[in-house]
């Protein structure tokens, strides 16, 4: 039984804590917010110098070979900061589709350009009707010779405007929602008949609706075997939703760290608010559910990591309970914030808003809190007749 | 970071399971049934008398005084296996509450008269704190011990005693001074219930039963040798106790057991035909409870293996209490909603089955007794000041 971070993992979390104590203060992180990409250039390629872009990877591919628990260190520091960084989308999502698809090509192509700073990745799998269910895919790829041919549109690609590279997930057969049926392209996004149209999300990181219009790619350009994308999606999730979680505990500590702070120096009625009884019992809840947070992320990190004995319909469930505590925690948390911090805490130039949009764009990540709840309770209540 | 266990910790854990399915069966678990009735003092110390054959009733216990020297991890198994056989804890008062105490600040004579007593479950004990005018405000308490010679003499009114009527000593904050500062006067008294004066009088309970008891005292002479460590100083030692209690307060492995219950029982419970469990908004309220509680088994894991590395446990030990007795009773409410009208209807005496639903008595006595569980040990709310002044430092 262990809980710590390792004193590697502690090195990397004490690193990415001290950038962002010392080099993504508020104000620096507004500037990369309203700057046209979104997000700092010149930050990613200290990332990669730094060897952050490289933890998960295998070393074969000039990877760290971290574990999640690797990258829950490094993302619990980002939420410190609220990091707007593109790293989930790349290194997690893009990065870790390309990783388990098994295509060597494609892995050493892309992998090392990746851990260099040189490749910044997407998925593309969300479309306008599809909302939390990954496996409602309109857009097709048609079989032409050596090729496809990918006719759609993709929504919410995070990343989307900045990326080289593409992920893209079409449907090859099946019907709109048949879990067999989708594939993974590799698409290269200065392809012709790729079009983007971009736009900021509520937390400042940028996404883009990308259509698709006859984009002719190799066959070699499959991650894994045709029709069969989904197997390869399903061990990426995990690890993506577990480091969202670890952001949002970063976040959520934050927060009410802010917050107990805030009612110490703030006076009403001649005293400070943190003397209210009513205040003290509501920060308590907010602590409780933050550790309660804590606790459900260790047993998905326990439950995925390389040491695990457990099921994997026990594994589903602890992530399912992860992502919905994590939704009610990060609610909870973020209201009260705002509304301890009156009227303060409705302004933009405070960090709390900012944090809280970060907090609400986590929670909607492959499926908000009661999607993650339903699939836990179809995993765990069946009628024993 | 793993929940991987040792070789000799599942080999441990084997012994305890062992145990604990040949020594506890299904017919001990009926004499329990009995609930706080008659029968349940000769039935838990039926059980309480195994455990200490076995050397396993005090694990929290020094292994001078006849504890079993068990890791936090095995103290931790031990835990979770009892939980899951459905095997109620130990009463607390002697062997968890004030044996402690004695250990820790009691003279040798006092350690050689009470602790082998405790451990064999030869005596109960009761916990005299809570006073009509002294709940969570425990420094305002008025029983008095008035030093008079070779005695103390103790006046004054004690309540909420749980368990008193069985009761051969009890265990009381008195006040032996009038301090500027309430909790300087206080004293740690052991006083045999047996003395003159003492008078217990039931208190039925919203579940209809009894188990709480006032306690009252009138002249009641209690030899100065029953005094723990220094007099005035027993707010000190008492709260040192409840330092000890605080882990043990979530009840995790007992409230895996009792949500196991709840969902087989929401498996044969019907509505329009279809069994509850598949009911989408009876399964969010499963739900809503199972993932706190699987939240929870991580928390209590943390602070064993804080305590296990050698460390103090850690600001999330705060919150078991809170959370622990919330899950308890959301369990408690949710088996009740289950039991719907049934768990109404009060038992009758009869040849036949006249209500069916067998659990929804006992759902519903339950869910009464459980509102307890917020309210003792230090409410939730006193919970929540300690918290906010300890670990939020407001």
């Amino acid at each position: 039984m262990n809980f710590e971070y390792s004193e590697e993992q502690t090195m990397i979390k004490d690193s990415v804590e001290r950038f962002v104590r010392e080099e993504y203060g508020f104000d620096v992180r507004r500037q990369i917010i309203e700057s046209d990409d979104g997000y700092s250039r010149e930050y990613w390629a200290k990332f990669a110098e730094l060897g952050w872009l490289s933890i998960p990877f295998s070393e074969q591919y000039g990877g760290y070979g971290g574990s999640v628990d690797d990258v829950a260190a490094i993302m619990e520091a980002f939420g410190k900061g609220n990091v707007v960084e593109p790293f989930v989308p790349t290194v997690l999502m893009f990065g870790g589709l390309l990783a388990h698809s098994g295509n060597e090509a494609l892995m050493s192509a892309y992998i090392p350009r990746i851990i260099a700073g040189e490749c910044l990745g997407a998925f593309a799998y969300l479309e306008r009707q599809s909302r939390f269910e990954m496996t409602d895919i309109a857009t097709t790829a048609r079989d032409d010779k050596d090729m496809l041919i990918i006719n759609g549109e993709k929504t919410v690609v995070l990343n989307g405007t900045s990326a080289d590279a593409l992920v893209v997930a079409v449907r090859t057969s099946g019907e709109q929602f048949d879990r067999r049926g989708i594939s993974l392209v590799l698409v290269d996004a200065d392809t012709p008949g790729v079009e983007v149209t971009g736009y900021a999300m509520m937390d400042g990181q940028r996404a883009a609706n990308i259509k698709f219009v006859d984009v002719a790619v190799a066959k070699d350009c499959l991650l894994g075997a045709l029709d069969e994308g989904m197997d390869i999606v399903d061990k990426m999730v995990p690890e993506a939703l577990l480091a969202f979680c670890a952001q949002a505990q970063g976040i959520m500590e934050t927060l009410n760290e802010t917050t107990v702070k805030y009612t110490k120096t703030r006076n009403q009625f001649g005293v400070p608010i943190s003397s209210f009884q009513v205040l003290q019992h509501r920060m308590v809840d907010n602590f409780m559910a933050a550790e309660q947070a804590r606790s459900m992320l260790y047993r998905g990190l326990c439950a995925y990591g390389s040491g695990s004995v457990e099921t994997e319909c026990e594994r589903s469930r602890s992530l399912h309970a992860l992502k919905a505590i994590v939704a009610k925690s990060s609610k909870l948390i973020g209201e009260e914030a705002i509304q301890i911090h009156g009227g303060m805490g409705m302004t933009d130039e405070l960090d709390v808003g900012h944090f809280v949009k970060r907090l609400m764009t986590i929670n909607t990540m492959f499926g908000d809190g009661d999607y993650h709840q339903k699939a836990f309770n179809r995993l765990s209540y069946q009628s024993a007749s | 970071m793993d929940v991987i266990f040792s070789q000799e910790d599942l080999a441990f854990r084997d012994e305890v399971r062992a145990f604990f399915s040949a020594e506890f069966d299904a017919s001990m678990a009926q004499e329990w049934q009995g609930g706080r009735g008659v029968d349940y003092k000769s039935a838990i110390v039926k059980w309480q008398k195994k455990l200490h054959a076995k050397g396993w009733i005090a694990p929290g216990w020094p292994t001078q005084y006849g504890g079993t020297g068990w890791s936090v991890t095995q103290k931790f198994i031990f835990e979770t296996e009892r939980g899951a056989a459905g095997i109620p804890d130990v009463v607390p008062f002697g062997l968890k509450m004030v044996a402690p105490v004695i250990y820790t600040f009691g003279n040798e004579q006092q350690k050689a008269k009470f602790l082998p007593r405790i451990l064999s479950s030869e005596d109960w004990w009761c916990q005299g704190y809570s006073e009509p005018g002294a709940g969570s405000d425990l420094a305002a308490l008025n029983t008095t011990a008035d030093y008079a010679g070779e005695n103390y003499i103790v006046n004054g009114r004690k309540i909420w005693t749980t368990l008193a009527q069985y009761a051969d000593w009890i265990f009381c904050l008195v006040r032996t001074s009038k301090e500027v500062r309430r909790q300087q006067g206080i004293s740690f008294l052991l006083i045999d219930m047996k003395t003159q004066g003492i008078t217990v009088k039931p208190i039925v309970t919203i579940d209809g039963k009894h188990s709480l008891n006032e306690v009252l005292f009138e002249d009641v002479e209690v030899p100065v040798e029953n005094l723990i460590g220094e007099q005035d100083k027993g707010w000190t030692y008492a709260k040192a106790l409840l330092a000890h209690e605080r882990t043990g307060m979530a009840d995790v492995a007992d409230s895996k057991r009792s949500f196991a219950a709840l969902k087989a029982r929401a498996s044969d419970e019907v509505n329009g035909g279809v069994a509850m469990i598949e009911d989408p908004v009876f399964q969010m309220r499963l739900s809503d409870i199972e993932m706190e509680l699987m939240a929870l088994e991580y928390t209590e894991l943390r602070v064993y293996a804080s305590m296990a590395a050698g460390g103090m446990p850690g600001p999330e030990s705060s919150l078991l209490k809170i959370k622990g007795t919330e899950i308890v009773q959301a369990i408690q409410e949710l088996q009740l909603q289950l039991a719907a009208y049934y768990g109404s209807a009060l038992p009758v005496a009869s040849e036949h089955d006249v209500l069916g639903h067998e659990y929804a008595a006992e759902a519903r006595s339950s869910y009464m007794y459980g509102r307890a569980a917020t309210i003792y040990g230090g409410s939730n709310e006193v919970q929540r000041n300690v918290i906010a002044k300890m670990v939020l430092g407001v």
